[in-house]
Parts: structure tokens; C-alpha cells; sequence
């Protein structure tokens, strides 16, 4: 079993997550943390729905963001989609999903101050990369064959109006309408940078104490995002998305000299600003590299690899709570609510709650990170063992879990793992804006103490890690021969 | 039209010729019957075919070409894209324009499957699904059909009636066919194909069923 590459690769990546946890700062602080979790837990199954009249606005809000945001990050990645062999497109499309909504949203505030636009464009500009990508493989597998029997003539668009887009239709909806569920997910967390969406509301409640307001909001949330296939109608959605930019709020309004300081005077370095030229830029890059950049790149490999493989343990734990091969169907339903909580509640939220029971350490972000991709992941493997037919004599119990079901789905399992590494170091890197020391926390600081040049330096670190985990994410599964599907 | 001299004709798969080189004399109202066991190049030859004359021609591919999403009048609609503006077919998509839905329904009237105009593709039988591509061909109407085994998945009067139907239709014709008697029935002219090569061209009428078989 240990000269199977799969199995090898998994000990290779759990023994860099061991020796990781002997470098990452692992603790809780919190003077009471049992109590605080208590009152919390109290909270949520005290909602009180009627406390603010701030709730329904949020939420209605939340959900205007996601679809403007989404709506127009689809149709800017459809267009990138159709040039997508060109390779600066393709860089420019990594480049751009490598960026967290959350870095977006900094960035757009600093300029465009709380107007709508920002949190829209923090929405629109990372989707429209990934929705590229995802379109352009879509539509790179539709049948070749109907094109080639069309009469010579035919128009280009007439062709791809006729022979792609009815073939890939019915992907390209699915992969919308996950899309569209993330979209509510990154609008309401858009809330922490000060946006008018569910996070502002969520996190004044929690800092009031006043847990059962944030019970009853983290409650609307779920159901929101449980009811999507009801509320969310193909006949509906055009009506929706022509309404949904009424109601993003009025915000503050733009002021174009911030633009014009931003892109002339902020984001450049301050040497060159400050006409020292190129020779005081070197001493000035270094200080960053050293101080930020090296301290924040560590910090967030670590945690990236403490978390993979708390994904992964958590996936494997949380598989059977819904696969029909275990217990009954009471058990099965338990399991399915349990997962479809772990997996819509955003990292991020999970974090920031966590961290505000156990004070700060590695510690809430990780089980916050483990707990998010493992209720997905979980619900992918589980419904996949769900269609597999065993013999009827097949081991039960335990035994049926590991000898029948793990090695049938280990490798679907690694490849979807392997696919969320890069989403999982995304997350990492701006969970440090709760004040754990990942990147996000140097951007942060850097952008409370207005040194937009070094706060762009480091965005760009960013982006460029998330890059190379991808890239590795990708020579790895194609070394141990994963298949994936682009919707998990 | 004044027929197609195709000389030169070959193809290769990994580096394996599988066709030619060859050569092959069409003349206006030729009905040429391709014949050969399985393997011996027949679809590939019609591929060839296909792109020698510029895919100017009513195509029935062994896998028919269809578009599963799309509605049994949408795929027939298919074979005239080039006739009509852009606007037209994309309007046609969302509302067909009665006139084309009358011609596309008269069409399937003599294929006897018109209550299927709007069942998409996918939803067909496999003969239900060969007969789409032959009211496509017969609606795109080009000087000349290619078809490569267009009534395999037809039950013996369907593929008779369908036969006569591409007959009368188009005067200049290539079938592929691995039915020898039907070869004989309907195609004035026999190619038989053997390892790339052909191996006989004569007038059907001069042939009988065992001339053929010797090519098996």
C-alpha cells in the first residue's frame, strides 16, 4: 500500500503539515472560551429575528451585491471565454482570480470610497477570471461534429449560436448557479471591509455581544442560500437581475480626485515619490520583502498546509454522515444539514467567529478552513460512494468504510483536495485580516498606516502565490492522473 | 455540374495509411455505391470526399452531426444556415418564421416522423435520430449527397423508402453501404474498397450480390 503514489503523496503532504504545526502558533487565549462558545451556541437557537431593522436590509443587500457582481463578472468571463487561447488573456484572467474578493474590495475603497461600485467590481473582477476559465473548457468540450456538417457559409456567430452554445448550455447553467450560491457567500462577507451586506451587521452584533441577532442572521443566511433552487428561477432571474442594481444602496458618492491620487501619487513607491529614484527603491523593496513579505509567504504556507490536510481528515470523517451506506435515513438527513451548514457558512465568517470565542491564534482560522472545505469535499465523496453499488455480501461497519468506500473514492478525493489548495492558500492569505500574521495582515496594516504602494507590492506577492500553488495543484494532479470536474 | 475528378486522395491515421493513394472519377449523375468489408476506409474516404469539394454537399455522417440540446426542427433547419442572415438564424433559434416550419414539417411528412418537430435530439431513437440527418441532407439540398451507411439503424421498408427518396432527390450521389443488395438496388455505380485501394468500379447492372462478396 505505502508504494502506491497516491498514498505516498498523502504522507508526503501530512508529514509537512506535523512538521508545520511545530512552527504555527496554536492556542487559545481566550480568558473563558467554554462560556463564550456556550453563550454563542445559545444564541443561535435563541434567534431573535425582530431586534434591528438593519437585518432585512442587509439581506436584501447581500443578495442585490451577488447578483450585479455575478451578472457581470458571467458576461465579462463569456466574452474572455471566447478569446481564452490567446496566452495574455489567460494571464490576465489567473492573475486576476488569484485576487481574494476581500483585496479587491480594499482596493476599489480606497478610491472609490463606499459606493456600490466597489463592492461590486470586488465581485465582478475575480469571478469574471474564473468564470473564463470554467466557460472556455465548457465550451472547448462541446462536440466538434455538428460544426463540420455545417453548409460552407454559415456565419461564425450563426455556427456557435447553433452547434456550442445548445451543447454546453445546460453545464454552463449549473456552473452559473454554484457560482451565483459562492457570489452570496462573498457579498456578505464583504460586510467585514464596512459594505452594507450581512458581515457589517454580523460583526456589530457580535462585538455588542448581542448573540442571538447574530444567531438569527447566520440562521436567514442558511435558509437563504437552502431555498436558492426555489427563489432562483430561470423565468425569474432577468427580473432579478434588472432589479438588483436598485437596490445596492445609495453609499457615498464618488470622488475622482481620490482616483486620480490613487493610481498618480498613492501606489507609487514611496522612493520614487519622494524622487529618490531607483537607488532608494532596492533598500525600500528589501525592508518590504524581509519584514511583510517573507514573514506573510511563511505564515500562510503553513497554515495552507495545516488546513489541506485538516480538509482532508475532516472529508474523510464527514463522508459517511451522508452516504447511504451508513445508517438510516433520519441519520442521513442529520448528516446532510450538518454538512450543508459546514459548507455555507464562509470561511471567513467561521473564522471571525471563532477567533472572537477562542482570541486570536492559527487555531480558529484553521478548524474554520477545515471545517468549510471539509463539508464540501464530504458532500462531494459522499454522494459519489451513494451511486456506488457494493456486492451484497459486503462488509459492514467500519469495516465497509475502509476496505470497500475509501480506497473507491480516495482518488476522487485527492483531486477535488488538490483542486481547493489554491482556494484554500486564497483564503488563508485573507483571514489575515482578522490579525492572524498571513499576508492579509501585512496588506491590512499597510493599508491602515496609507502605504498603498507597499499594500500593492504585497497584493501582487499575493496573487503570485496563489499562482504557483495552482500551478503545482495542476502538476500534481496530472502526475497522479486526477480528473476533476470545475464545479467543487 | 460538371462532376469532380478527385486524384491524389489519401489519409493516414498514426502514421498508417489507411487510404490511397488513389483516385476517383465522379460524373454528373453517377450513383456510386462504396462497398467493403468494415475497416477498409469507407467513412474515411467520404471525409476525404467531403473536403475536396470544399463541403459543398449534403452530409449524412456515420455519427449524423446532430445537436442533442436542439429540437428536431432546429437540426433539419441547420442544413440551409448559409441562406439566411445572421438576425434570421438567431431569431429562428428563440421563433421559427412559419415558412421554414411548414417546409421542415412537409420534409418529415416524408420521412413519416412528423410529431416529433419539437422533441430535442437527445430524446430520439437511434432511427429516429438517423432520419434527422437524412432530412437535414435533403434540406440542405447541395449538387451532390455523401452519405456514409444512412439507413443502418432503419428497419428494411423505412431504409427501401428512404433510399428511393435520396435517389430521386439528388442526381449525383456517394453511399457508403455495407449492404451489398442494397448497393445493387439503388446505385447505378459500384466502388468497391479494399485495403485503401479500389478494388472495382463497375456499372451495377453488370454486377450480381457474390461479384461483391469477394471483397469480404
Amino acid at each position: 500500500m505505502f508504494s502506491s503514489p497516491t498514498v505516498r503523496t498523502s504522507l508526503i503532504f501530512l508529514a509537512i503539515a506535523l512538521a508545520g504545526l511545530l512552527f504555527a502558533d496554536i492556542a487559545i487565549t481566550a480568558s473563558n472560551p467554554w462560556r463564550d462558545l456556550g453563550n454563542f451556541f445559545l444564541g443561535m437557537v435563541t434567534p431573535n429575528f425582530f431586534s434591528s431593522e438593519g437585518l432585512m436590509t442587509a439581506l436584501l443587500r447581500t443578495v442585490a451585491f451577488a447578483f450585479v457582481g455575478v451578472a457581470l463578472g458571467g458576461a465579462a468571463g463569456f466574452l474572455l471565454a471566447l478569446v481564452y487561447r490567446s496566452l495574455p488573456v489567460r494571464m490576465f484572467c489567473a492573475f486576476v482570480r488569484a485576487i481574494h474578493e476581500l483585496f479587491w474590495a480594499l482596493i476599489f475603497l480606497q478610491f472609490f470610497g463606499f459606493h456600490p461600485l466597489t463592492g461590486v467590481l470586488a465581485i465582478a473582477i475575480p469571478y469574471a477570471g474564473i468564470f473564463a476559465k470554467v466557460y472556455s473548457e465548457i465550451l472547448e468540450e462541446a462536440d466538434p461534429e455538428p460544426g463540420r456538417v455545417l453548409p460552407p457559409g454559415t456565419s461564425n456567430i450563426t455556427a456557435f449560436l447553433y452547434t456550442r452554445i445548445p451543447d454546453c448550455w445546460v453545464k454552463m447553467r449549473t456552473y452559473t448557479a454554484y457560482r451565483l450560491e459562492c457570489g452570496l457567500r462573498s457579498s456578505a462577507i464583504l460586510g467585514f471591509v464596512g459594505l452594507p451586506t450581512l458581515g457589517f451587521y454580523l460583526e456589530a452584533s457580535f462585538s455588542q455581544g448581542l448573540y442571538s441577532d447574530a444567531g438569527a442572521m447566520l440562521i436567514l443566511f442558511y435558509v437563504l442560500i437552502a431555498t436558492m433552487p426555489l427563489w432562483v428561477r430561470p423565468r425569474l432571474l432577468p427580473v432579478y437581475i434588472l432589479a438588483a442594481p436598485f437596490f445596492l444602496g445609495e453609499g457615498l458618492p464618488i470622488v475622482w480626485g481620490n482616483v486620480q491620487r490613487f493610481f498618480t501619487e498613492d501606489i507609487v513607491p514611496a522612493p520614487l515619490r519622494n524622487g529618490e529614484g531607483l537607488e532608494g527603491l532596492t533598500p525600500w523593496l528589501t525592508d518590504l520583502m524581509v519584514n511583510e513579505a517573507m514573514p506573510g509567504i511563511w505564515n500562510t504556507i503553513v497554515l495552507t498546509q495545516i488546513a489541506l490536510v485538516a480538509t482532508g481528515i475532516i472529508s474523510l470523517l464527514a463522508f459517511p454522515l451522508i452516504s447511504n451506506h451508513f445508517g438510516g435515513p433520519i441519520r442521513r438527513n442529520a448528516g446532510h444539514v450538518v454538512l450543508v451548514i459546514a459548507r455555507s457558512t464562509p470561511e471567513y465568517i467561521l473564522a471571525y467567529i471563532l477567533l472572537q470565542l477562542w482570541g486570536p491564534s492559527m487555531l480558529p482560522a484553521i478548524v474554520a478552513l477545515a471545517l468549510h472545505n471539509g463539508g464540501i469535499i464530504g458532500h462531494l465523496i459522499g454522494r459519489q460512494t451513494s451511486s456506488t453499488k457494493l456486492r451484497a455480501d459486503a462488509a459492514t461497519g467500519f469495516n465497509r468504510y475502509s476496505w470497500e468506500l475509501v480506497p473507491r473514492v480516495y482518488r476522487s478525493f485527492l483531486a477535488f483536495l488538490f483542486y481547493r489548495w489554491e482556494i484554500i492558500m486564497r483564503e488563508t492569505a485573507i483571514l489575515g485580516i482578522l490579525g492572524i500574521y498571513t499576508l492579509g495582515f501585512y496588506v491590512d496594516s499597510a493599508i491602515q498606516n496609507i502605504r498603498f504602494d507597499r499594500a500593492m507590492v504585497l497584493i501582487l506577492v499575493t496573487a503570485l502565490l496563489n499562482i504557483g500553488v495552482d500551478t503545482l495543484g495542476r502538476y500534481i494532479r496530472r502526475k497522479l492522473a486526477l480528473q476533476t470536474m470545475p464545479t467543487c | 455540374m460538371s462532376g469532380y475528378d478527385l486524384s491524389g486522395l489519401k489519409a493516414s491515421f498514426s502514421g498508417k495509411r489507411v487510404i490511397g493513394p488513389m483516385s476517383l472519377k465522379v460524373n454528373p449523375g453517377d450513383k456510386i455505391g462504396l462497398v467493403g468489408k468494415s475497416g477498409a476506409g469507407k467513412s474515411t474516404l467520404i471525409r476525404l470526399i467531403h473536403e475536396r469539394v470544399n463541403r459543398d454537399s449534403s452530409l449524412i455522417p456515420q455519427d449524423l452531426g446532430l445537436v442533442n440540446a436542439l429540437s428536431v426542427f432546429h437540426n433539419v433547419f441547420m442544413g440551409q444556415l448559409d441562406k439566411h442572415a445572421t438576425w434570421y438564424n438567431t431569431v429562428t433559434l428563440a421563433r421559427p418564421f412559419a415558412k421554414d416550419r411548414a417546409e421542415v414539417n412537409t420534409l418529415l411528412q416524408s420521412l413519416g416522423m412528423t410529431e416529433k418537430l419539437w422533441t430535442p435530439a437527445a430524446s430520439l431513437s437511434g432511427g429516429q435520430r438517423q432520419r434527422v440527418a437524412i432530412a437535414r441532407a435533403l434540406y440542405r439540398n447541395a449538387a451532390v449527397l455523401l452519405a456514409d451507411e444512412p439507413v443502418s439503424a432503419l428497419d428494411g421498408p423505412m431504409a427501401n423508402s428512404v433510399m428511393t427518396l435520396l435517389r430521386t432527390r439528388f442526381s449525383t450521389s456517394i453511399i457508403a453501404l455495407h449492404d451489398v443488395d442494397l448497393a445493387l438496388n439503388y446505385c447505378t455505380r459500384i466502388v468497391g474498397i479494399h485495403d485503401g485501394q479500389v478494388a472495382l468500379d463497375q456499372p451495377s447492372a453488370a454486377l450480381t450480390s457474390s461479384d461483391i462478396m469477394s471483397l469480404y
